[in-house]
């Protein structure tokens, strides 16, 4: 007769192999595409440009405490970035994109990667667009220990170490998605945003709130501009041969 | 002797483990060491303790915490099978050794998996089982309940109906407790005593009819255990091992309440938040050791010492296996390992 002990430890064996075979699964990422279908003509061409603003007062900043690591609590004091307001109103860090009206057009996937970088305990930048099958490149410039968590709806959720200074590690998104939510469960007050799409009409307003997206063939688009606490706002502009069109978007406080 | 204060650590052990992990989800740390059972690379002893930082404090602290206990609970579980000539209670100790392996498992798949709801809630609701039998393995091998030199009470039919219904019922609380905790609903409500103004919420969605049925469990928790704690001190105002526990459990429902309430007005204060799931934890085990004392006299035919309440039934002490490994003090049995 088997001890009891022989029993229970054969039990847990097979409970963890089957959770280590459960959780080897990946999903690989998908292949880069090149294919351009209905290309866009650079000679017809046009842009939509803009500016987001603030309607109301603006928000006081809070500084973020960053005492819960001595390496982050040397690092610059900063505020937190949710709402950031410029001069003249002017709001930063809202991600403008094309959300319908390029039909069943494809664009290539740039050979770029965009970087999303960990410094000073914070993810720089803390807004960013991307394309789907263009490559994510994760950085950590910072002495310290991160864990970088993506919360995705629609794709695949990771969480990965970072460990050391200078590391990097990669990620492709394979759908669209507006937007994703990026943290740091290590350092509470870090976060991110990147939203992924199947163009590259997207943008994000710097300090004066304004944007442009640029190569955009004659047509009637939906844009839209989403920021993480005020919400969302859309638009409909038309645009001719060779024309640009000047919009803007105001959010109530 | 050695081996009853062994059990009590044991016990207490996982009560520390419960309030460890109560830190864990209160400051939202439980993904902050994204690998396991490794902690970022590292084998989870050698990890530098200069690189607990943020998050990862609580979260390796609640591993080493884990193992630490699990490490207990199988010595525990080997002192009993080598010494303990009692099969039930031997057999607790592999329960509580395959519960606290299995408490590992589904922590480490938690964080593999990103925190899956089931499985959070799962995680700690086996917690609370582990609690339990580590409780009920120090009750049933402490001198009380195997020295006895005194008639075992005669049965009290309602007693124990009362103590199995509060018992079951705090459980489910804590279950309730903890589908709240991991679904964020704790502050689905944001005021107290009332619901957004009034007593029944105004409006509801999924996280309000959660936080509400907490509210909701834990007056009839509040009910039952007034109502054993009358009972108790009605009809056995005479019996130290009833009133001792009534009399805890009257307190920590008071603690309880109080460190509900406080959670929601602080936002979920995350010591506050985790005082809150250990003290919970806390009224089901005293639930617990009430109503085994309640079934004491069930438990006399099966320790085999003598059927029910016969006087001066003091298991004898003077066992070679005792003797040898400082076991519990209890009859012989066939085949025990000395």
């Amino acid at each position: 007769m088997r001890s009891p002990f022989v029993r229970v430890i054969t039990g847990c064996a097979v409970g963890l192999a089957l959770v280590a075979g459960a959780c080897s699964k990946e999903e690989p990422p998908p292949t880069q595409s090149a294919v351009v279908a209905n290309p866009v003509d650079p000679a017809t061409a046009g842009t939509i440009t803009g500016v987001v603003k603030l309607d109301g007062k603006a928000p006081a900043a809070q500084s973020i405490t960053m005492d819960s690591d001595p390496y982050c609590e040397k690092q610059p004091k900063n505020a937190t970035e949710s709402v950031v307001v410029g001069s003249d109103s002017t709001l930063q860090n809202v991600f403008v994109y094309v959300k319908d009206g390029l039909g069943n057009r494809v664009f290539p996937v740039p050979a770029s990667a965009v970087v999303l970088d960990q410094k000073g305990c914070r993810y720089v930048p803390h807004v960013l667009g991307i394309q789907v099958g263009q490559t994510l490149e994760i950085l950590s410039s910072d002495d310290t220990l991160h864990n970088v968590h993506a919360i995705p709806q629609q794709n695949r959720e990771f969480n990965m170490a970072h460990q050391l200074a200078g590391i990097k590690h990669t990620h492709v998104f394979s759908t669209k998605e507006v937007m994703i939510p990026f943290k740091c469960d290590v350092h509470k007050w870090m976060n991110a945003f990147v939203g992924v799409l199947d163009h590259p009409f997207y943008a994000v307003t710097t300090g004066n709130g304004r944007f442009e997206l640029k190569g955009l063939p004659p047509g009637t688009y939906t844009v839209e501009a989403w920021h993480e606490k005020l919400g969302t706002q859309t638009q409909t502009v038309t645009i001719g041969d060779k024309q640009t069109s000047d919009i803007s978007f105001t959010f109530k406080s | 002797m050695a081996f009853r204060l062994y059990t009590r650590l044991v016990a207490l052990s996982t009560a520390v483990l419960i309030f460890a992990g109560g830190l864990v989800t209160s400051t939202g740390s439980g993904l902050s060491v994204p690998d396991w059972p490794n902690t970022y690379g590292h084998f989870m002893f050698t990890f530098p303790l200069d690189k607990m930082v943020g998050g990862i404090r609580f979260e390796h602290s609640h591993r080493l915490i884990a193992s630490t206990v699990g490490f207990l609970i199988l010595v525990l579980a080997v002192w009993l099978w080598r010494a303990e000539p009692r099969a039930w209670v031997r057999r607790l100790g592999y329960i509580a050794l395959a519960a606290v392996i299995t408490q590992g498992i589904l922590g480490g798949i938690t964080v593999l998996w990103y925190l899956p709801e089931p499985i959070s809630i799962a995680h700690a609701s086996l917690a609370q089982i582990v609690f339990c039998l580590t409780t009920a393995i120090a009750l049933v091998t402490s001198r009380g309940w195997t020295h006895r030199t005194t008639a075992l009470p005669s049965d009290d039919d309602v007693l124990r109906k009362l103590t199995i219904v509060t018992t079951g019922w705090i459980y489910v609380q804590v279950l309730i407790g903890a589908t709240m905790r991991h679904t964020d609903a704790g502050l689905a409500i944001p005021d107290f005593p009332l619901a957004f103004g009034h007593l029944i919420p105004p409006h509801w969605d999924p996280k309000i009819a959660i936080h509400f049925a907490h509210r909701v469990g834990a007056l009839v928790t509040s009910l039952l255990i007034v109502a054993t704690a009358g009972h108790v001190f009605y009809h056995h105002r005479g019996r130290g091992e009833l009133v001792r526990p009534v009399v805890l459990l009257l307190a920590l429902l008071t603690a309880q309440v109080t460190l509900g309430a406080y959670t929601v007005l602080t936002e979920k204060h995350y010591i506050i938040n985790s005082l809150h799931v250990v003290t919970g934890a806390s009224v089901l085990v005293t639930s617990l050791v009430l109503a085994l004392r309640a079934h004491r006299s069930r438990f006399a035919s099966v320790d085999g010492f003598g059927g029910s309440a016969v006087e001066g039934t003091a298991i004898r002490r003077n066992q070679p296996h005792a003797a040898v490994v400082g076991g519990p003090s209890v009859p012989n049995r066939p085949g025990a390992r000395a």
